[in-house]
């Protein structure tokens, strides 16, 4: 058998965990729900004065995008590991990197970006103008993926201990305030009239640069991991 | 005189050589808290403005500078044990950790309490009081992350990762919550220039001092601890005078 490309094996990977994904649905709609589920739940917690909404909607969507996509890092990697597929992988001629960045691509896809589908319409449960929701959107976009990558780091360095959903969210969550800061401050930009630029620009930079070392980082804790 | 550095990072080697430093720091950590207290408390003149809810701070700065820096050294050790695979380097990551933590949350702690009289509130979101508690946050998944891998070396190759991406991140943290903070509102209070006593500078640093000593001494004696209880089938460790009694 021929050696596959580095592309063809990224396609390979994303196509075969979308398979995967979309044969256990539930899973997906799972995310989605508590996603839907926790954002509803602050009117109710805070009172239904849309002043007060309008103002707290940016931050409310992105903690609970947060939450949300804590809660399907688990599965990143734990179903492969179980089965044995994972060492299979390591084993694998190309890059153990570029297999770990098709898995995050295939995971974002999967839990990210129903995320930021449905954030518009939650935002307009909040009253959010037609510009927010638009600025919303597009630092969901950039955001979402530093999510995963972050969270992939945590998934790979606690693969197969006891505890591990909450032990994630402790690894992880400190690690992506900035992604919050930026995310949530663009959309409070945009509201208040000042330029989303610079918010949007880092939130950029900070995809840059996790798409450059987290797959690496996330190979080396796999290895770690698996030994 | 060329020392071998490799020679200390045996266990075993190091093990004495801790066990014969940490009385000396230990001492000079009491002796230094006494003399430092008294300055602060005493001979350090009641401030203007802040009459003397400011003596705080002669335990909240050292306690602050020093978390900080733990972090750091912890995550140096951890990229040391990592890098060369000396299982001393890990174990001394492991050791510094609690106490990195229990300095940062003294800082917060006592920041929280010099706050109520000056800003009228126990917390505020400013830059450094957010990063503080990240901080925190951090130290508190480096020993969980530690704490729930059984394996020995796998926790300690896996923490180190967790405190070398942390310590990456520990800037970009820092500068977005203080643009993020500056959107919101400014820091309500400032240091200003002005010229501290010298009562209160040597006060200050007596207690810096007096916290480094307490930090190592209690880091050596903790790493002690680990290293009888990783090694404890080993040979050298059944021979030693404290363990046979």
């Amino acid at each position: 058998m021929n050696k596959l490309s580095l592309l063809g094996l990224l396609s390979l990977v994303i196509r075969r965990d979308l398979v995967l994904a979309m044969r256990r649905r539930a899973d997906v709609l799972t995310t989605l729900i508590f996603f839907v589920i926790v954002v509803s739940l602050f009117p109710l917690g805070v009172g239904p004065e849309m002043d007060m909404l309008r103002k707290m909607a940016p931050g409310v969507v992105w903690v609970a995008a947060l939450l949300a996509s804590m809660l399907s890092l688990g599965r990143m990697f734990s179903a492969d590991y179980l089965d044995g597929t994972l060492e299979q992988m390591m084993l694998v001629p190309q890059s153990l990197s570029a297999l770990v960045l098709a898995k995050i691509l295939a995971h974002w896809m999967v839990s990210g970006l129903p995320l930021v589908i449905m954030a518009p319409v939650l935002g307009l449960q909040f009253d959010m103008p037609a510009q927010a929701l638009w600025v919303l959107i597009a630092a969901l976009l950039l955001g979402t993926p530093i999510l995963s990558m972050i969270g992939a780091v945590g998934a790979a360095l606690t693969l197969g201990l006891r505890g591990g959903g909450a032990l994630v969210s402790l690894l992880v969550l400190p690690l992506c305030i900035p992604v919050l800061v930026f995310g949530a401050g663009a959309v409070e930009a945009i509201v208040s009239g000042t330029s989303v630029g610079s918010h949007l620009s880092l939130l950029g930079a900070l995809l840059v640069m996790a798409l450059v070392f987290t797959p690496w980082v996330t190979a080396l804790a796999l290895r770690i991991s698996m030994e | 005189m060329a020392i071998n550095w490799f020679k200390y990072s045996s266990p075993s080697t190091f093990y004495g050589v801790a066990g014969k430093m940490v009385p000396w720091f230990a001492w000079s950590a009491t002796i230094l808290f006494v003399a430092g207290l008294y300055i602060s408390f005493f001979v350090a003149p009641t401030d203007v403005q802040q009459s003397e809810a400011y003596r705080i701070m002669f335990i909240h700065v050292p306690a602050s500078i020093l978390s900080m820096f733990i972090y750091l050294v912890m995550a140096g050790y951890a990229a040391l044990g990592l890098i060369f695979n000396t299982r001393l380097s890990s174990m001394m990551a492991s050791a510094l950790a609690p106490t990195g933590a229990l300095l940062a949350f003294l800082s917060l702690w006592t920041g929280a309490l010099w706050g109520k009289p000056m800003w009228g509130a126990w917390w505020v979101w400013d830059a450094r009081l957010t990063s503080e508690l990240i901080l925190l946050f951090l130290y508190l998944g480096f020993i969980a992350l530690h704490a729930s891998i059984d394996d020995p070396r796998r926790a300690d190759r896996a923490s180190a990762l967790l405190a070398i991406i942390g310590s990456v991140n520990v800037p970009i943290i820092y500068f977005s919550v203080q643009w993020w903070n500056t959107l919101h509102q400014g820091a309500s209070v400032k240091f200003t220039g002005t010229s501290m006593h010298v009562a209160m500078q040597q006060g200050m640093y007596t207690m810096m001092l007096a916290v480094w000593s307490y930090a190592i001494a209690v880091s050596l004696l903790r790493v002690r601890c680990i290293i009888l209880e990783r090694e404890c089938k080993a040979q050298w460790v059944s021979e030693l005078a404290e363990v046979r009694q």
